[in-house]
């Protein structure tokens, strides 16, 4: 029943044995990895001896709509903190195991303002939503432009510290407890919809994010920038010579999509919980939306997150036991059949 | 053809031992005999080494990324444990063997998921592969012990001759002796028409398949042996500390077995052993720093390499000991940087 991989396990017995103490030490003291997920489906997973699925609502129909509902909303979330990968990752071609670091610094400044300066809670959200564009841009602008043209390696390594980094960093500035939002009232519980239980907070989500959604389609479809962007993607050189400011372009959609895991870090501070553990967490959810997905449009990875949290809750409310791994053994396997991703097209390198 | 000639001479020369090899070697074994009281972190750092050169024969001489290489590390690691504990195969050179054979068979398997696909391909196939074991490892708890992992493992003699001892010295020339036999053979494998071959490849797959390399099998054969070399280095974990729990799969041991290799130069075998070593002492550091937040610190040292360059880094490091050489025997460039290093 544990949603995350590996990294909440504290240090090993090894390490303290070898006399060097606290290999992993950072990550040792917190909360015991539980029910992360629990909180996100309205009808609790059976668990072990609880007989089944008497605990939740009778008819199996409503049951299936209901974690259709929940699945939609985690997938939605899923995708606003994803696309971002999807640009510098698909587009980009830029490794950035760090993605989920951005998300976290979003949801931490939207935490503090609304918990300990009493913002509310839908006035902290654009700020998380430009707290993370900030930092996103400065850290492109000092750091990451250096490494466009790096080996893949450099890329991973370089953004794997990162992760060390603000993993240590948060643990240190915030403590490593789980940290939750106050919410208004107005979100909290949920409401009767043709039997379906709706609950507020993931109705709110899923309307904020298919907002965005359209948004970004608008955007990339519509705009002037949008089609500044894809030229320089497609052909940066060729871009370039048409007199598109390709790093500027490349810089601000950074930013943006640093932004978007902000908000989204924000808004998952309820559902997925937040913790200095977050970019380890969910690094592989990231990276999964990304190559399933594809990157040659943001319908791909769209209907990638979709998917993966139609599949991840039905997965724990059906099959809790299998735990995560039917999603990995999916990834493997759609990796294997299409290593461009389901909606993907060949790479460009 | 002068070039085809040249190349045989050439890759002899390479091949053979050098004084520098020799007096490393003997550095490390002077160490076991000068530091008797800090056998288990010394214990802990030849394991480390031996991990890292694992990692080396397919990260440094046939260029494949792996975020997973700890999938093979746990597996070594509970064969052993498992074959201790219910007392399968009691003396520890055999279990260790059969503990790396367990990881060679899974190495073979998903070597054929890992040279599909191009390098992002390959890190999320190999990431996902270490993620999928910990979550088997931890839905069958029933075997591994879950979180708490095997406990009251308790390991035979070696050879029915030397018993593990409470300081580890045992342990400690039992991980050395392993280590270095399979150091030769790796350094035997790499210098060999066969490793001249993986460096073909990892400089340019096209070209290798154009003069006739067979790519993918290379791939495979490689990828294979070096997922005996980290079964090893985990049963080697097991044995010498009766340990294995869940967190040999954990992201962070690939991730910090990067980090070593990376410190020690890729691609010239010794990175690892070197890399090791350095690895331990800056965890030592900083972990007296701060105990709880050394982590932060080695990210930092990880994106700083990175900014400078793994190339240049290794450059000022060698330039002292270079400038020495020339002074005194007035040679230049006795120890070059390794030419791995560029990816």
């Amino acid at each position: 029943m544990r949603l995350s991989p590996s990294p909440l396990r504290g240090g090993s017995a090894e390490q303290s044995e070898a006399g060097v103490g606290v290999h992993i030490g950072g990550f040792r003291d917190q909360p015991p990895p539980g029910t992360l997920f629990a909180s996100l489906s309205t009808c609790h997973p059976p668990r072990k001896g609880e007989g089944g699925q008497a605990n939740c609502q009778s008819d199996p129909m409503t049951a299936v709509l209901t974690n259709l509902f929940d699945g939609v909303a985690y997938g939605m979330l899923l995708f606003v903190l994803g696309c971002g990968l999807a640009v510098t990752l698909g587009l980009m071609n830029f490794v950035n195991l760090a993605h989920g670091a951005f998300a976290m610094a979003g949801g931490y400044v939207c935490a503090v303002l609304v918990n300990r300066l009493g913002w509310p809670f839908f006035a902290g959200l654009p700020l998380a939503f430009i707290s993370a564009a900030v930092i996103g841009a400065a850290l492109e602008r000092l750091l990451y432009r250096h490494l466009y043209s790096r080996s893949h390696l450099d890329q991973v390594l370089f953004s794997v510290g990162l992760v060390f980094m603000s993993v240590a960093a948060v643990d240190y500035i915030m403590g490593s407890q789980r940290v939750f939002i106050n919410l208004p009232s107005v979100l909290e519980g949920q409401f009767d919809l043709f039997g379906v239980g709706i609950g507020r907070y993931r109705l709110m989500i899923i309307v904020i994010c298919g907002l965005l959604t359209a948004l970004l389609q608008l955007i990339l479809a519509r705009t002037r920038f949008g089609s500044r962007l894809r030229a320089a993607v497609d052909d940066p050189r060729a871009a370039s010579g048409l007199g598109i400011n390709v790093p500027q372009v490349f810089a601000f959609t950074f930013a943006f999509g640093c932004g978007l895991a902000g908000l989204g870090g924000a808004l998952s501070a309820e559902v997925l919980g937040l913790d200095p553990y977050f970019p380890l967490k969910f690094m592989i959810y990231f990276l999964i939306v990304v190559t399933v997905g594809g990157s040659s449009s943001i319908t791909g990875p769209f209907l990638a997150s979709l998917l993966l949290g139609i599949a991840d809750v039905a997965g724990k409310y059906y099959v809790p036991k299998m735990g995560p791994f039917v999603i990995y053994t999916v990834m493997i396997v759609i990796l294997i059949w299409r290593p461009n991703g389901l909606f993907g097209r060949a790479a460009a390198r | 053809m002068s070039a085809q000639a040249d190349v045989g001479p050439s890759a002899i020369r390479h091949a053979r031992w050098h004084w520098s090899e020799l007096a490393f070697w003997i550095v490390v074994l002077a160490c076991a005999f000068i530091f008797p009281s800090r056998y288990l972190i010394m214990t802990d750092i030849v394991r480390l080494a031996l991990f890292a050169l694992s990692l080396d024969l397919i990260l440094g001489y046939a260029g494949i990324v792996s975020l997973g290489h700890a999938a093979f590390f746990g597996v070594g690691a509970y064969c052993a444990g498992l074959l201790a504990l219910h007392g399968v195969i009691a003396e520890p050179v055999l279990a260790l063997v059969a503990a790396g054979l367990v990881a060679t068979v899974l190495g073979f398997l998903t070597s054929f998921l890992v040279i599909r696909g191009v390098d992002l391909t390959r890190l999320m196939v190999t990431l996902g592969i270490a993620l999928l074991l910990e979550a088997l490892a931890e839905r069958f708890s029933n075997i591994t012990g879950g979180t708490d992992g095997l406990q009251g493992i308790e390991m035979q003699p070696i050879l029915k001759l030397f018993a593990f001892d409470i300081f580890g010295k045992t342990g400690f020339f039992y991980s050395l002796a392993v280590t270095f036999l399979l150091f030769l053979l790796a350094r035997r494998i790499v210098h060999s028409p066969f490793g001249l071959s993986l460096r073909a490849i990892r400089n340019n797959p096209l070209r290798a398949a154009a003069i006739g390399i067979p790519v993918n099998k290379r791939l495979i054969a490689i990828y294979t042996v070096a997922a005996f070399y980290a079964g090893i280095a985990g049963a080697l974990f097991t044995q010498t500390t009766a340990l294995a729990a869940l967190d040999v799969f954990s992201f962070e041991r690939s991730a910090d077995l990067m980090l070593v290799l990376v410190i020690g130069g890729t691609g010239y075998l010794y990175g690892g052993l070197i890399g090791a070593v350095v690895f331990r002492m800056l965890q030592e550091v900083f972990s007296t720093i701060t105990p709880q937040y050394w982590q932060f610190w080695i990210g930092l040292v990880l994106v700083v390499i990175v900014l400078v360059g793994r190339a240049r880094l290794h450059r000022w490091v060698l330039w002292l000991p270079n400038l020495l050489i020339a002074q005194i025997s007035g040679r230049r460039n006795v120890v070059a940087v390794p030419e791995g290093d560029a990816p």
